[in-house]
Parts: structure tokens; C-alpha cells; sequence
């Protein structure tokens, strides 16, 4: 192995390392919220240096545009608008169900790392072609209708948030009442 | 080359799995079963790609997957938290545990 084989195994396993730590901020019993939100954070970005060693930047930039950029700040935003003090406090230490959910974690990823472990996985080490021309023509032709889909929940989901969020219906007298007030 | 094995990103999704599930089924908080959830979606997102990698004869058919999957994920969160704001004004909690007016 070489110089640059060690740097990248570095550099590989610091972004594992991330990852798990991230996630392990996210749902630790931490009074602070923010905390469990700078952890995914953190655990995103993990994701996003693995993707890159997986063999697409665009991907890569995708995860840390979306989940680092977007929905971190909207998770801001919702903590910052319904949690109090006191409410941070009161859910932070009080974690229900430690031994169920333990338990359930357990039972339910178990499975998975024995058939991983059983699994013959026939590996290709042929590294794939980071160009997203074709990923882009794929979902035009071939995942086309998904992709409009995804649009579509997109869309609903932005004007449903918008309506839950500004408190349902307002009357026309509720509406003048509002206006007369300001 | 370590970041040529494929077991290493497959526990790694395992783990994440895992971690959602646990604080899912904790259930502290909306926010905080929000973060579960993605942290399962990203794992499920991880598989994808590390198949599309190593086993798969066409590597961009995870990859729209996983695209796919942060566009479901977009929407969720912004319907989680807005769900969440309208729980708390009317009910004035975060806890989940609290809003039970439909259980018997």
C-alpha cells in the first residue's frame, strides 16, 4: 500500500467514526434537543463522505445539501417555535421504554447482521462511473413516474405543512378582527 | 483498501437502523422521533448505494433510489414539524404521550 492508500483508509474510517457518533448524539438521552439535532447533523455529513467513497460526488453533495442544509434548519425552526425551557428539560431526562426499545433494536437488527454475515455477496470491485448524465436520463425515461410522484407528495406535503401550521381555517370576521388590530 | 468492503457499510446501515429504532420507540418528543426516523431512512439509503456499488449491474438505479428517498424524506419532516407546532399550540406539550384523545 502506498501513501495515498493509507490517507484514503484514514479518511475513511474518520468518516465511519463520524457516522456513528452522529447517530449516537442523535438519540442519547441528552436533555438539550439541539444536541440530538447537531448530531444528525454531524451523522449526515458521515454519510455524505461515505457516499463519496461510494463513488458519486453528486450524491454526496445531494445529502449534504438536503439534510444538512434543508431539513437540519426546518428541525431548528420546530424546536425553536414549540419547545420551552422547562419542556426541554422535563423530555430530556425523562426516556421512556429504555429496556423495550433496547430490546427491540436488538431483536430487530440481529437478524440483519446474521444474514449479512451469510449472505455470499458476489462483489464487483469494478468502480462505477461518477457521471450523472445517466442518472439524470434515468429518471426522465425510466423512473419517470416516480419522479413526477415525488413532485407531487412534494408539493402536498408543502401546502399541507403550510396549512397545519398556520392554524387551520380563518373566518372572514376572525380575518377583519386581525386587521382592525394591527 | 478498507473502504472496498462491502460488510463495513452494510453493519454500518445495521447500526443506524438500529439506532432509529431506539429512539423511535423511546419516544421522548416529536422532534426527537423525527431525527429517529431520518437516521432509519439514511440507513436504508446507505444500503442502497453500497449495493449499487459493489453488486449491481447498473450503479445509477440506487443511487435515484436514494434520491428518491431524500425527497420522501423532505416531506415527512416538513409535515412532522408542522404537525408538531400544531399539537403544541393546542395542546401545549411535545410529548407524544400527552396527545391521546383519540385513544381509548
Amino acid at each position: 500500500m502506498n501513501y495515498l492508500e493509507h490517507m484514503s483508509d484514514a479518511l475513511f474510517v474518520l468518516f465511519v467514526i463520524i457516522t456513528v457518533l452522529g447517530a449516537y448524539l442523535a438519540v442519547r438521552r441528552s436533555v438539550m434537543i439541539m444536541h440530538s439535532m447537531l448530531g444528525l447533523a454531524v451523522c449526515m455529513l458521515g454519510i455524505a463522505g461515505l457516499y463519496f467513497f461510494l463513488g458519486s460526488m453528486f450524491m454526496a453533495m445531494m445529502q449534504v445539501l438536503i439534510y444538512v442544509g434543508a431539513l437540519c434548519v426546518v428541525l431548528v425552526f420546530g424546536i425553536m417555535i414549540s419547545y420551552t425551557p422547562n419542556e426541554i428539560y422535563r423530555m430530556g431526562i425523562t426516556g421512556k421504554h429504555m429496556p423495550l426499545a433496547l430490546t427491540a433494536c436488538v431483536f430487530m437488527s440481529a437478524p440483519m447482521g446474521i444474514l449479512i454475515f451469510n449472505t455470499d455477496w458476489k462483489v464487483s470491485l469494478e468502480f462505477p462511473s461518477p457521471a450523472i448524465g445517466p442518472l439524470g436520463e434515468m429518471m426522465l425515461y425510466k423512473y419517470c413516474m416516480a419522479f413526477e410522484l415525488i413532485s407531487v407528495i412534494l408539493l402536498i406535503g408543502i401546502v399541507g405543512s403550510i396549512i397545519l401550521a398556520r392554524g387551520g381555517h380563518v373566518t372572514d370576521d376572525e380575518a377583519s378582527v386581525s386587521m382592525d388590530e394591527h | 483498501m478498507l473502504n472496498e468492503n462491502i460488510y463495513i457499510y452494510l453493519l454500518l446501515s445495521v447500526f443506524l437502523f438500529a439506532a432509529g429504532c431506539y429512539g423511535l420507540i423511546q419516544r421522548r418528543s416529536f422532534i426527537r422521533m423525527l431525527i429517529a426516523v431520518e437516521l432509519i431512512l439514511n440507513g436504508a439509503g446507505l444500503n442502497f448505494m453500497a449495493f449499487s456499488r459493489f453488486t449491481a449491474a447498473e450503479p445509477n438505479t440506487g443511487r435515484a433510489f436514494t434520491l428518491f428517498i431524500m425527497g420522501l424524506a423532505a416531506t415527512e419532516a416538513a409535515i412532522v414539524v408542522s404537525v408538531s407546532l400544531s399539537v403544541y399550540r393546542k395542546y401545549y406539550t411535545v410529548d407524544p404521550d400527552d396527545v391521546k384523545d383519540l385513544k381509548l
